[in-house]
């Protein structure tokens, strides 16, 4: 029998460079791990695309007008991510936020609740609405499909019931309508955007520290600087549009700033991406999105965090709901219906999230929320019809979905799956 | 070697209804000690590791971990005591990297936050005690990893946690030439490490390769345990696929001692 000598000491690994990383990072999109790549040059071309044909694209107004536009749909669409993230799907997410939505307005007008009292049990409304989800498709065994398909039509019911057959009840309360209406003033936006800028600069230096301080492999400075500094542009120069004054005639009314909504996605998408990256609950929703089998083998509660999915994708309908009561100032039986699922599936999808499950992030989610919002507002602009709207997002979505097969199929030629 | 056993087994009997699958089997597994567990497809092997690591319950027999008598109903008591097992289908998420699938189930946190540089530095630590220097890097998605640096993943998954017995199902069933040397190599050095390896192979050449004994397992009973190198290729096949060879194995069978023994195995792997 031959002995091996045991030597020890530190897996040897070279120091990353920033051409390193660079190819690196080039080799996982050649093999199939692309992430968010396409989804961020389509929304540079389209933005070219109708800002070339129609200048007013790229006007301080039309700027604000996407984010009120999308935010209702970006907030559905961060819940599916979820959903999404464990092969699972909800197409009740729609319905959903109209049920919640309506539970708000019925509660504020026919009841004179206040907002901070409606807003709550609205969100609990969704809340109560995943785990029912959550329960029939995982402890009783229905396919999630089926599960919220009907699901799905039972909502519209409720939401029809809820409004007595079909009246419209509009919203009053100041604060809710601010939601998605408003914007905050100059010097909060430029104060929130500064924090915002500094506080990454710190989570990404104290990382490193933290690292490099035990020895472990971090990534190139330059790397890290260029995050950070494109993030500032980023943040910098859509405040500075935002800032500007909107108003067509800024003697009666003023209106510019940061929308309010914005700093709201902007802390939910950070909560959830704290969650799923840095948190066992998130480690384990990856783990059974990538591999059932060997999650329940480490002992992860798999059932439970099935159920947990749903919860937090009808909690985040539920949002949806309010912020779009919030724009349209008032509840309709068609609230939550027509496009707004499709809209949500298909930004988070399109963002890069996987239909297959394990992979996906929340900040998915806005991207692809903002290609949709930008195709929505950009044909409008352009004068196209409702239809023909409708047929791009959906050519977009089957394309989306398209890559997403494909970048799996050529992941597993690669070996990268 | 060491003299005392680390895991023993005595008179286990295990029936899945009216067939039974282990017939008064006894197993020593000794610490430093490569213990290869052979025998044919339905022989029993897998029944007997899943009722050491917990899986499933035993109807009869003593098992002694350490000196001490001990009780093993779950998975979370074999783990406990020290016991890991890898099955062959290594059960790893590809879409989670290698230090994230290594501490799956049993993550480090800081308060509510994931400890992630703890668990990158004792995962290289762990890798590094097998001297396993075939990864890029620790912060690889299993997916982008071959065959044996899975398996190799996998096992240092199992050894991680302090564990006194590992025991490995078939670790070079899929692998190439050059994987199975490597993965061999592993299997050798955490014997060498201390630890109490059970391999459980269809391949002679990997089990004279790497173990200090043999035991094999013939239709539910154990046949023969024997030390490697007191047999011959030939006495261990004629030990999986007869029972018996020579002096060693099962005593000659009473009813069928005048006719032709059946050396058809049942096909179900039970």
């Amino acid at each position: 029998m031959t002995t091996m000598t045991t030597s020890s000491g530190p897996v040897q690994v070279a120091k990353p460079t920033v051409a390193s990383h660079l190819h690196d990072y080039w080799g996982r999109v050649r093999g199939g791990d692309i992430g968010s790549l396409p989804a961020i040059l389509g929304l540079i071309v389209l933005c070219l695309i109708f800002g070339t044909a129609r200048p007013t694209f790229f006007s301080a107004v039309n700027f604000a007008n996407l984010f009120s536009q999308g935010a209702a749909v970006i907030f559905i669409a961060m819940g599916l991510v979820f959903v999404l993230l464990l092969g699972e799907i909800d197409l009740s997410a729609g319905f959903a936020s109209g049920v919640c939505g309506a539970v708000m307005a019925i509660l504020l007008t026919d009841h004179g609740w206040d907002w901070y009292s409606a807003i709550p049990v609205s969100l609990v409304t969704g809340l109560v609405i995943g785990f029912v989800l959550g329960f029939l498709v995982s402890k009783v065994g229905i396919p999630s499909f089926v599960v919220t398909l009907a699901a799905f039509l039972a909502f519209q019911g409720i939401l029809l019931v809820l409004l007595s057959g079909g009246k419209n009840i509009s919203i009053r309360d100041k604060f809710v309508l601010s939601l998605a209406n408003d914007n905050m003033s100059v010097g909060l936006s430029w104060v929130l955007a500064i924090i915002a800028i500094v506080g990454y600069a710190a989570v990404q230096f104290m990382r490193l520290r933290g690292r490099a301080a035990r020895g472990l492999v971090t990534d190139p400075m330059g790397i890290v600087l260029a995050r950070i500094a494109a993030l500032a542009v980023l943040l910098l120069a859509a405040v500075a549009v935002l800032t500007q004054e909107r108003s067509i005639n800024p003697l009666i009314i003023s209106v510019k700033g940061v929308p309010i909504v914005a700093p709201i996605i902007a802390v939910v998408l950070i909560v959830w991406t704290f969650v799923l990256g840095r948190t066992t609950y998130g480690r384990h929703v990856y783990a059974v999105g990538g591999n059932k089998e060997a999650a329940r083998r480490a002992g992860i509660p798999v059932d439970r965090i099935r159920i947990s999915v749903f919860v937090i994708g009808s909690f985040m309908a539920s949002i949806g709901g309010i912020v779009a009561a919030s724009r349209a100032n008032s509840v309709d039986p068609n609230s939550g219906g027509s496009n707004v699922l499709l809209y949500a599936v298909g930004a988070a999808v399109i963002g890069g999230t996987s239909l297959f499950g394990g992979k996906g992030r929340v900040l998915d989610a806005i991207i692809g929320g903002a290609v949709i919002a930008v195709i929505d507002n950009g044909m409008g602009l352009m004068g196209y019809s409702a239809g023909t709207k409708f047929v791009v997002t959906g050519l977009i979505l089957l394309l989306a979905a398209s890559v997403d097969a494909l970048s799996r199929r050529r992941a597993a030629a690669t070996g990268n799956r | 070697m060491a003299a005392t056993p680390l895991l023993e087994l005595r008179g286990i009997d295990k029936s899945f209804g009216p067939v039974q699958v282990l017939h008064d089997v006894g197993l020593s597994v000794y610490p430093g000690e490569v213990t290869a567990l052979v025998g044919d497809n339905g022989a029993g092997k897998s029944t007997l590791v899943k009722c050491v690591s917990g899986i499933y319950t035993m109807d009869a027999g003593t098992v002694t971990f350490d000196g001490n008598q001990v009780a093993i109903h779950t998975p979370r008591d074999a783990a406990s005591l020290g016991i890991e097992v890898v099955y062959q289908d290594l059960a790893l998420c590809d879409n989670l990297d290698i230090v994230q699938n290594m501490f799956l189930g049993r993550e480090k946190v800081r308060g509510i936050v994931l400890d992630e540089p703890t668990m990158e530095q004792m995962a290289g630590d762990t890798l590094a005690s097998l001297s396993v220097r075939t990864v890029k890097s620790l912060r690889q998605l299993v997916a982008s990893l071959s065959g044996g640096q899975r398996q190799t993943v996998a096992i240092a998954k199992a050894v991680l946690w302090n564990s006194r017995v590992v025991i490995l199902d078939e670790p070079t069933a899929a692998l190439g030439v050059a994987q199975t040397a490597q993965v061999l190599e592993l299997v050798r050095r955490l014997a060498d490490n201390g630890l109490g390896v059970v391999l459980i192979s269809h391949n002679m050449n990997d089990v004279f390769a790497v173990s200090d004994r043999i035991a094999a397992l013939y239709l539910g009973r154990m046949a023969a345990q024997v030390k490697t190198s007191d047999v011959t290729h030939a006495q261990v096949v004629e030990l999986i696929t007869a029972g018996r060879s020579g002096n060693l194995g099962l005593p000659p069978e009473k009813p069928a001692a005048a006719g032709f023994a059946d050396l058809t195995p049942p096909g179900a792997d039970l």
